[in-house]
C-alpha cells in the first residue's frame, strides 16, 4: 500500500514543474519558469537580461545616479570640454562644459521611452491587423496584408524619415514614425499564427455558444499569439533603438538640449579629431543597450522557437 | 515525345500563371508606395504653393499657381494627376537646386551604386566563408566568434562606427583618405561616364585617380560590408546546418569524399540557393543603411541628397527620393523571387 502512495514533492519549484498542474495559473507559471531555466543556462542572454535590467534602473534612479544637470552646464571657461578621467566628471565633459556621464545616464530615460512606446503602440496595431486577416480569410485578408506588403515594401529608415519630415522633427513624432514603420512584421507574424488556430476545436466550439467574431479574436486568439510577437518585438527592439539614434544624428528625433545619444553624437561630430570622447561615449551606450537587448532576443528565440530546440 | 513537348507547354503555362500573379503583387505594391508618398506629401505642414512662388508673391501670382496645381481639385484627382506625373518620369522640380528631381536622382543615384555594390561584395566574400565556418564548427569557438560578430554589427550604431572609423584609420593612422568619393586633384583627370568612378578610372586608365578614389570608398564600403557580414554569415550558417545534416552528406561521406568536398561543393550548392535571395535582400537593405553612411562621409549619393532635402524641407525631393529608394527594393525584392525561381528545381518543377 505504501508502495503506491506517490508522495508529492513540495516547495515552490516542484509546484511549478508539476507534471499535474491543477489550475491554469499553475500551468501558465510553470510554463515561464521552464522558459526562464532554460534561458538561464545561456549565459549570452543572462548578459543581455543584466543590461536591459541595468538600463531599466538607471533611467528609473537618474536623478539620484548622475553627478550633475544633464541640460545646464559647467563653468564655461573652466569645465569645456575636458577630457575623460577628469575630476568630477569621469567620461568628459561636452562643447557646453555638460558632464557627459550626466547626459547619457539621463539619456537612458529617452531610449527607454522610445522603446516601450513604440512597442506600445506597434504591437497591437500588428496584432489587430493580423489576427483580423487571418481570422476572416477572404477579401479581407487580401486587402489588410497587401497593405502590410506596401508598408513592408519601404525600407523603414526613408519611412521614418519622411513621415518625420511631414510631421516634423521632434522625438514624438519620431516614435509615432518610427511604430507606423515596425507594426508589419507583427501583422504577418499574428495573421500566420492565427491561420493555424483559426480552426481548432475550441474555436469552433467557441462559435456554436454564439461568441462574436470581436470577441472570439480578442478572447482566444490574441492571447494565443501574443508570445511570438512579444518575442519578435524584443528581437526588434536594438533596431528600434538604432533607427531612433540614426534619426536623432539626423537632428530629426530629440531635439536639443534634451540629451538623447543619437543626437549627442551630431554633437560632438564637430570636435571629432580633438576631442574624440564627446562622439565616442554615446556611441558605445547605444552599442552596449542595444547589444543587450539583441542578447536578450537571441537567447529568448532560441529557447521559444520550437525548430530551433534539439 | 508529345508527351514531353506537352508537359513543357503546360508548365510554360503554369510559369507565365505565376509570372503574371508576381506582376500583379508588384504593381498593387507600387501603386500603395504611389499613394503612401502622395499623402505624406500632402500632410507637409509646407504649403506647396509658396515653395513654388516664394512668400512674396502677390495674391494673384499665388491663387493663378494655386489652380495649376490642382489644389482645388479633390484629393483623388490631384492623386491621379500626381500618378500621370510619375508614370512620365516628372516628379516636379527641386526647391533646392532649381532642377528637376529626376536630373538630381540621376546625377547622385551612381555613387550610391557603387558604395553599396563594394559594400555587398565585400559583405558575401567574407559573410559566406564565415557562415560555412560557423557551422563546420558547430558549437566550437568559431561558431561563438561568428556569432558574436554578427550579434555586434547588429548593435553598432553605423553612423557612429563610421565616425570612429574616420578618427582611427583617417585622422590618426592616415591608412585611408578621407570624407568624399575623390580628392580635388583627381577630380578632372578622368571623364565620368558612368557616374561610377571607380569603373571610370580604371576603364581609361587613370590609375592614380583610381587608387586615390579605392581609397576613399575602402571605409565606408567596408563598414556596409560588415553590417550585411552579420546578416549573410548568419543565413549561411543555418542553410549550411540543415544541408549538412542531410542523407547525402551522410552518403558522400561513407562513399569516402573528403571533407572540404562535402562542404564546399555538395552542401554548399544547394545552400547557395536561398543565399542568393538573402544576398539580394541585403543589397537592398544597403541602400537604406547607406543614408547614414553617406551623411558621416560626405558621400554625395542618394541617401545625403535625401537627408539635405528634409532639412530644406524640399518635400518634392524626399518624395522623389523616397520614391526611388521604395521601388528599388520592390525590385530587388521581386528579382530575389525570381532567381529563387530560376535556380531552385525543386521550385521550378513545383511550379
Amino acid at each position: 500500500m505504501s508502495a503506491l502512495t506517490h508522495t508529492e514533492p513540495r516547495g515552490t519549484r516542484a509546484w511549478l514543474l508539476s507534471d499535474h498542474p491543477t489550475s491554469r495559473r499553475q500551468a501558465r507559471l510553470g510554463q515561464s519558469y521552464r522558459t526562464w531555466l532554460a534561458l538561464r543556462g545561456n549565459w549570452l542572454a543572462m548578459v543581455g537580461l543584466a543590461i536591459v535590467l541595468a538600463l531599466v534602473l538607471v533611467a528609473i534612479f537618474a536623478p539620484w545616479l548622475a553627478p550633475y544637470n544633464p541640460i545646464l552646464g559647467q563653468d564655461l571657461n573652466t569645465a569645456r570640454l575636458l577630457p575623460p578621467l577628469s575630476p568630477g566628471h569621469l567620461l568628459g565633459t561636452d562643447d557646453l562644459a555638460r558632464d557627459i556621464l550626466s547626459r547619457l545616464i539621463y539619456g537612458t530615460r529617452l531610449t527607454l521611452m522610445v522603446v516601450a512606446l513604440v512597442a506600445v503602440i506597434a504591437t497591437p496595431i500588428g496584432l489587430l491587423v493580423g489576427t483580423t486577416a487571418g481570422y476572416f480569410g477572404g477579401w479581407v485578408d487580401t486587402v489588410l496584408m497587401r497593405f502590410t506588403d506596401v508598408v513592408l515594401a519601404f525600407p523603414r529608415l526613408i519611412l521614418a524619415l519622411a513621415f518625420v519630415a511631414a510631421l516634423g522633427p521632434g522625438i514624438e513624432n519620431a516614435i509615432i514614425a518610427i511604430a507606423i514603420t515596425s507594426w508589419p512584421p507583427y501583422a504577418r507574424l499574428a495573421r500566420a499564427e492565427t491561420l493555424t488556430i483559426r480552426d481548432s476545436d475550441f474555436i469552433a466550439a467557441t462559435r456554436l455558444q454564439g461568441a462574436s467574431s470581436v470577441r472570439i479574436i480578442w478572447k482566444h486568439v490574441v492571447p494565443l499569439c501574443m508570445s511570438s510577437v512579444i518575442v519578435r518585438v524584443t528581437l526588434d527592439m536594438a533596431g528600434i533603438i538604432l533607427t531612433a539614434a540614426g534619426l536623432g544624428f539626423l537632428g530629426l528625433g530629440a531635439q536639443p538640449p534634451q540629451p538623447e545619444w543619437g543626437a549627442m553624437i551630431a554633437g560632438g561630430r564637430r570636435f571629432l579629431i580633438d576631442q574624440w570622447w564627446v562622439a565616442t561615449m554615446p556611441g558605445i551606450a547605444i552599442f552596449i543597450v542595444s547589444l543587450g537587448f539583441n542578447l536578450l532576443g537571441d537567447g529568448l528565440r532560441d529557447v521559444l522557437d520550437p525548430k530551433g530546440r534539439k | 515525345m508529345t508527351a514531353s513537348t506537352h508537359l513543357r507547354g503546360r508548365r510554360g503555362a503554369l510559369w507565365l500563371g505565376k509570372f503574371a500573379r508576381l506582376l500583379l503583387t508588384v504593381a498593387v505594391t507600387f501603386f500603395g508606395l504611389l499613394l503612401v508618398t502622395f499623402l505624406i506629401g500632402r500632410i507637409v505642414p509646407v504649403d506647396p504653393v509658396l515653395a513654388v512662388v516664394g512668400d512674396r508673391a502677390p495674391k494673384s501670382v499665388y491663387d493663378r499657381v494655386y489652380l495649376e496645381l490642382g489644389l482645388d481639385k479633390p484629393l483623388w484627382e490631384q492623386f491621379w494627376m500626381y500618378l500621370q506625373k510619375v508614370f512620365t518620369g516628372d516628379f516636379g522640380t527641386s526647391f533646392l537646386s532649381k532642377r528637376p528631381i529626376v536630373d538630381d536622382i540621376a546625377r547622385v543615384f551612381p555613387a550610391t551604386l557603387e558604395l553599396a555594390t563594394v559594400g555587398i561584395i565585400i559583405g558575401t566574400l567574407v559573410g559566406v566563408p564565415a557562415g560555412i565556418w560557423a557551422a563546420v564548427r558547430q558549437g566550437k569557438w568559431p561558431d561563438q566568434l561568428v556569432r558574436v560578430l554578427g550579434l555586434v554589427g547588429y548593435s553598432a550604431p553605423i553612423f557612429w562606427l563610421g565616425l570612429v572609423g574616420l578618427l582611427v584609420f583617417y585622422a590618426k593612422l592616415h591608412w585611408v583618405a578621407g570624407p568624399g568619393r575623390i580628392d580635388i586633384a583627381f577630380e578632372y583627370s578622368f571623364t565620368p561616364k558612368t557616374g561610377l568612378v571607380l569603373w571610370d578610372t580604371a576603364m581609361q586608365g587613370q590609375w592614380a585617380a583610381f587608387a586615390n578614389a579605392f581609397s576613399h570608398i575602402i571605409l565606408p564600403g567596408s563598414l556596409l560590408g560588415y553590417f550585411s557580414m552579420a546578416y549573410i554569415s548568419r543565413m549561411t550558417r543555418s542553410f549550411m546546418l540543415a544541408e549538412l545534416a542531410q542523407e547525402y552528406v551522410t552518403t558522400a561521406r561513407d562513399k569516402g569524399v573528403p571533407e572540404w568536398r562535402i562542404v564546399w561543393v555538395h552542401a554548399l550548392r544547394n545552400a547557395a540557393v536561398p543565399l542568393v535571395t538573402v544576398i539580394a535582400l541585403s543589397y537592398a537593405g544597403l541602400l537604406e543603411g547607406s543614408v547614414l553612411t553617406e551623411t558621416v562621409f560626405a558621400w554625395p549619393g542618394l541617401g545625403q541628397y535625401l537627408t539635405n532635402s528634409l532639412q530644406n524641407a524640399d518635400m518634392n525631393a524626399v518624395l522623389g527620393g523616397t520614391l526611388v529608394i521604395g521601388s528599388i527594393f520592390v525590385g530587388l525584392n521581386l528579382l530575389s523571387d525570381l532567381l529563387y525561381n530560376v535556380l531552385d528545381p525543386r521550385v521550378r518543377r513545383r511550379a
